[in-house]
Order: C-alpha cells, then sequence, then structure tokens
C-alpha cells in the first residue's frame, strides 16, 4: 500500500511513466524526498501537479480545443435559429418541438463555452458570418434552399451533428485528464449523439433510409459532397479487435460498424465547415 | 498542516538514494501501526486519507468480481456495464413485447448486436485481466410489457451514458479514451431512440441534459449502486481511480 503501488499499476499501461514524471529521472528522488520538506496533507497536492505536468494538455491547446468548439456551436446555434425562425420551414408540432429543443442546447453550448474559455483568462473567439447553402458565401452552394426546404434542412442538420459528435470525439485526446473541461465536452458530445439520433429518426419519417446510429460510411443523403462526414465510419476493427463475428457472435459488418463512432481530426472538420463560412 | 510523524521524517531525512527511498516507502506502509498514530497519520487531511485508499490494494479480496484498478479497473467496469446491457436486449429479442412492431424490433435488435459489439469487444481487450461473466437479475423486468422492457432500456441507455461521460476523467490512456468516446456516442444515439420510441421527442429533454446543455455524467461509485439492483455478482470497485 504505497505510491508506487500505484505509480506501478500506471506502468502496466504507461511503460513510460517513469520518464514522463520526469525526463531527467531526478524526480522521484524529488518527490520521496519531498514528504521531508512539506507536510504530508500536501504529498497528494505534489502528486497532482506532478501527474499534470507529466500528462497535462498545455493550456494553449486547452484552449485551443475550446475555440474550435466554439466555432463549431456557433454554427449550429445560428443555423437552428435561422431554421425555427424560417416561416413553414418546420411543421408545427413535434418536428418544430424537437428543432426548438435542439436550438436551445446549441445555444446553451455556446454560452458555456464562452463562459468557461472566459474563466481561462482568454477572449471567445468571434462569431464568423456562415452561408448554410455551403457556398462559401454565395448563398448558392448546394443546399441554397435549406431554409426554404424541410428535407434539405433535415439533411444538413443530419451532417451537422453526425459531424459535431465526430468532432468532440476526435479532440479527446487533447483532453486527457483534464478534469472537468474533459467531463464537460463528453457531457456536449453525448447531447449532439441525441440530437443526431433524433434527427435520423425525423428524416426517416420522411422516407429517407437512415438509421439513428450510422452504418458503414454510408452518409444516407446520396450527395458527394457531404461523404467527408462519413469517410472512416466504416472500420470494422477497434484497438486491434475485429468487431465483425467477434468471438463466434453473430455482428454483422453493419453491427460491427455501427457500434462505434469514428472521432474526426480537427483538420478535417474545419475542412467539411470550410463552405459553410465566408 | 503540522502534524507530527516522527517515524516518517526519520525515514524520508534517511534516504540516500532512490531505490533505497523506495524500499524505505514500502517499509513504511507495510509496517504496524497503531491504529491510534495511523488516524493521526491520516487525518493529516481527507486528501490525505483519500491517497492512502487509492494505493490500498491489500484489501481487495472480497467476494465478487474484483474489477482491477487504473485503466484496467475503468475497462472492466465499462465490461460489466455493457454485459448487463447485451444480457438485457438479449432477452428482449429472444422473445419482443406484445404488441412490438417490425419497426421497433429492427431496432432493438440492432441495439442487442451493438451491446453484444461491446461486451466482446472489451472483453477481449482486457484479455486475461476480464472479469468474468455477470449474473444479471431481471426479476424485476417483464419482458412482455412494452411499458416496462422501454422504460428499463431508457435508465440502461441514459445510465450508460452518463458512466461514461463520468469515467472519461479518470482514464489516463488517449486510445482508451478515444475507445471509450467511440462506444457512448452510440449508447446517446440509443438512449435517443429508445427515448423517442417511449415519447417522441424526449430524446434529450431536462431528465437528461441540464440548462447548460450538458448531458449527465455519473461517478462509477453511483453507476454501480444503480446498476446492482439488476446484477447479482458481486463488483468490488474499491481500487477504481476516483479521481
Amino acid at each position: 500500500m504505497n505510491l508506487l503501488n500505484i505509480l506501478d499499476e500506471i506502468e502496466k499501461v504507461d511503460a513510460e511513466v517513469y520518464e514522463r514524471l520526469n525526463p531527467r529521472r531526478r524526480a522521484m528522488k524529488q518527490f520521496f524526498n519531498f514528504g521531508s520538506k512539506v507536510a504530508l496533507a500536501a504529498v497528494p497536492m505534489a502528486l497532482g501537479s506532478m501527474f499534470k505536468t507529466a500528462y497535462g494538455q498545455s493550456t494553449a491547446t486547452v484552449e485551443q480545443v475550446l475555440q474550435y468548439a466554439l466555432t463549431l456551436e456557433y454554427l449550429e446555434a445560428e443555423f437552428y435559429t435561422k431554421a425555427v425562425a424560417a416561416p413553414g420551414l418546420i411543421p408545427a408540432g413535434a418536428p418544430l418541438g424537437a428543432i426548438t429543443t435542439i436550438r436551445d442546447h446549441e445555444n446553451q453550448h455556446v454560452t458555456f463555452l464562452r463562459n468557461t474559455i472566459t474563466s481561462l483568462s482568454k477572449t471567445p473567439v468571434a462569431k464568423p458570418t456562415f452561408d448554410f447553402s455551403a457556398g462559401n458565401g454565395s448563398g448558392t452552394g448546394p443546399f441554397a434552399s435549406v431554409f426554404t426546404n424541410y428535407d434539405t434542412f433535415l439533411a444538413v442538420a443530419q451532417v451537422f451533428e453526425d459531424t459535431g459528435v465526430r468532432a468532440y470525439k476526435g479532440q479527446a485526446p487533447n483532453l486527457l485528464r483534464q478534469g472537468a473541461v474533459l467531463t464537460a465536452a463528453l457531457n456536449i458530445h453525448s447531447v449532439e449523439a441525441r440530437h443526431a439520433s433524433h434527427i435520423r429518426q425525423m428524416r426517416k419519417a420522411r422516407g429517407a433510409n437512415v438509421k439513428p446510429w450510422i452504418t458503414g460510411k454510408d452518409n444516407g443523403i446520396g450527395l458527394a459532397a457531404v461523404q467527408p462526414s462519413y469517410d472512416g465510419e466504416d472500420l470494422e476493427t477497434q484497438a486491434g479487435v475485429k468487431i465483425t463475428g467477434i468471438n463466434g457472435q453473430a455482428i454483422s459488418v453493419n453491427a460491427a460498424t455501427e457500434s462505434f463512432d469514428e472521432p474526426l481530426t480537427m483538420a478535417q472538420v474545419l475542412s467539411i465547415v470550410d463552405p459553410f463560412i465566408v | 498542516m503540522g502534524v507530527q510523524k516522527p517515524k516518517l521524517m526519520n525515514m524520508r531525512n534517511s534516504t540516500k538514494s532512490e531505490d533505497q527511498a523506495l524500499i524505505k516507502e514500502q517499509d513504511f506502509f507495510s509496517s504496524k501501526l497503531e491504529r491510534r498514530s495511523f488516524l493521526r497519520f491520516a487525518g493529516a487531511g481527507a486528501a490525505g486519507m483519500a491517497l492512502v485508499a487509492a494505493g490500498c490494494k491489500k484489501d481487495k479480496m472480497e467476494a465478487g468480481f474484483y474489477l482491477g484498478s487504473g485503466d484496467i479497473g475503468i475497462l472492466n467496469y465499462a465490461y460489466a456495464l455493457e454485459q448487463l446491457e447485451a444480457a438485457f436486449y438479449t432477452q428482449v429479442a429472444a422473445s419482443f413485447y406484445t404488441g412490438a412492431t417490425q419497426a421497433e424490433k429492427d431496432l432493438l435488435i440492432d441495439i442487442r448486436d451493438h451491446e453484444i459489439a461491446h461486451r466482446e469487444f472489451f472483453k477481449n481487450a482486457l484479455g486475461s485481466n476480464a472479469i468474468g461473466g455477470l449474473e444479471v437479475n431481471f426479476s424485476s423486468i417483464n419482458f412482455a410489457d412494452r411499458t416496462s422492457v422501454l422504460g428499463t432500456a431508457k435508465a440502461f441507455e441514459d445510465l450508460g451514458v452518463s458512466a461514461y461521460n463520468g469515467a472519461g476523467f479518470l482514464i489516463k490512456d488517449a486510445g482508451y479514451l478515444t475507445v471509450a468516446g467511440k462506444i457512448v456516442s452510440v449508447e446517446a444515439r440509443h438512449a435517443a431512440l429508445i427515448r423517442d420510441l417511449i415519447s417522441n421527442g424526449s430524446f434529450a429533454n431536462s431528465e437528461v441534459v441540464d440548462a447548460n446543455g450538458l448531458d449527465k455524467s455519473r461517478m462509477p461509485s453511483e453507476v454501480l449502486g444503480i446498476a446492482s439492483a439488476f446484477v447479482k455478482t458481486k463488483l468490488n470497485a474499491n481500487d477504481l481511480p476516483t479521481t
């Protein structure tokens, strides 16, 4: 029962733990000498800062992730705000109710992220000017009817939600061991997934061939322009474990790919949303 | 804090090298302290107590399955939850509730397969570290009744989402964190669908999403407390990380 037990446990999953803790190898001695200089109560704190130094991402990285997330939330928030305000776009009743719920969440995410960034003594990025036709400001992109055609609107909503899920997922490693910030990001991430599930059900009710989950890398829309949001979703192997037919279970290729959502890098996501930003 | 620990201080002052320090450290922790002085020692602060508890590995030989510590412990925790979900949907799909539509059956079969995929993934990823198969207790569920089945499904899916959300910050390996992220969004898709089957539009209502637009996250101890109503096998989560 001692600190080394903890470190030994870590070493089982991270062989480099001692190097991480201090590349100069003096850290352990420093650390265990620490007890002679400070009261024991301070040791957990010292341990915490030691791990933070070893594993913690830089403040710059955390800030970058938050600003990136804020940019994506600005996109979604304005998108749904405009859609709800567009006369006759969304049928009254359950559809309008659901989109209003989603709109509210996206606006709450904007506020939450802005507050979080401010609390880190950083300045939230400004909201970009958006072109939801995906025309880079021309207003005549492939989704020019996004606020006049309900099916076009739902298709873009599906792409935004599925992409949002992948975007947050891709940033999780950059928030490794970041405590509350990571938890908040995860708590947003799963809300986006709930949205995606519902939007897909709304599209299914309109005749689209989609399920609440992503099958293979099928975009379910039929437009090549949205395919980058779905590429890479067809993985059958996770962390070296083949999922299809795993351990003799009747897990189809479709089920294997549906069971795991895949991350996207920041560069991939920024490329996907670029046509929507003026 | 000015708690006197002469033995500790003497030991530390005599440290001459890393190795020696390590050995002495073990000596100190394994040596028999009088209970009173141990309490005084631990009383140096709640944080100190937590640290001591986190380092305790000698008390793990309780009945039931020992989940382990560190990332292995978290993976076994996820494995236990996926076992529970997979067992539930397997029983659901083996004999659907009265009045299940084909669309509902198709969706529930998909979910069953996803949960089996998750379960088997963790089993293989954990290898020799994996806990055994859980014995479940579904006596409170009426599998013939739609309300009972979907109500339980909703509880399991929302619980699963909150469990992964709450465990993320405990994971130390970026690869494991990513895998957990890959799974939790699928659980959230399930949760939303099940909720919509019960009441269309409840996919992300205020039961699960707060005023900041955030989903719930729960610590393992809370999740296991809730899940224990459905699990006969005792799970020893004493060494799961808490920070």
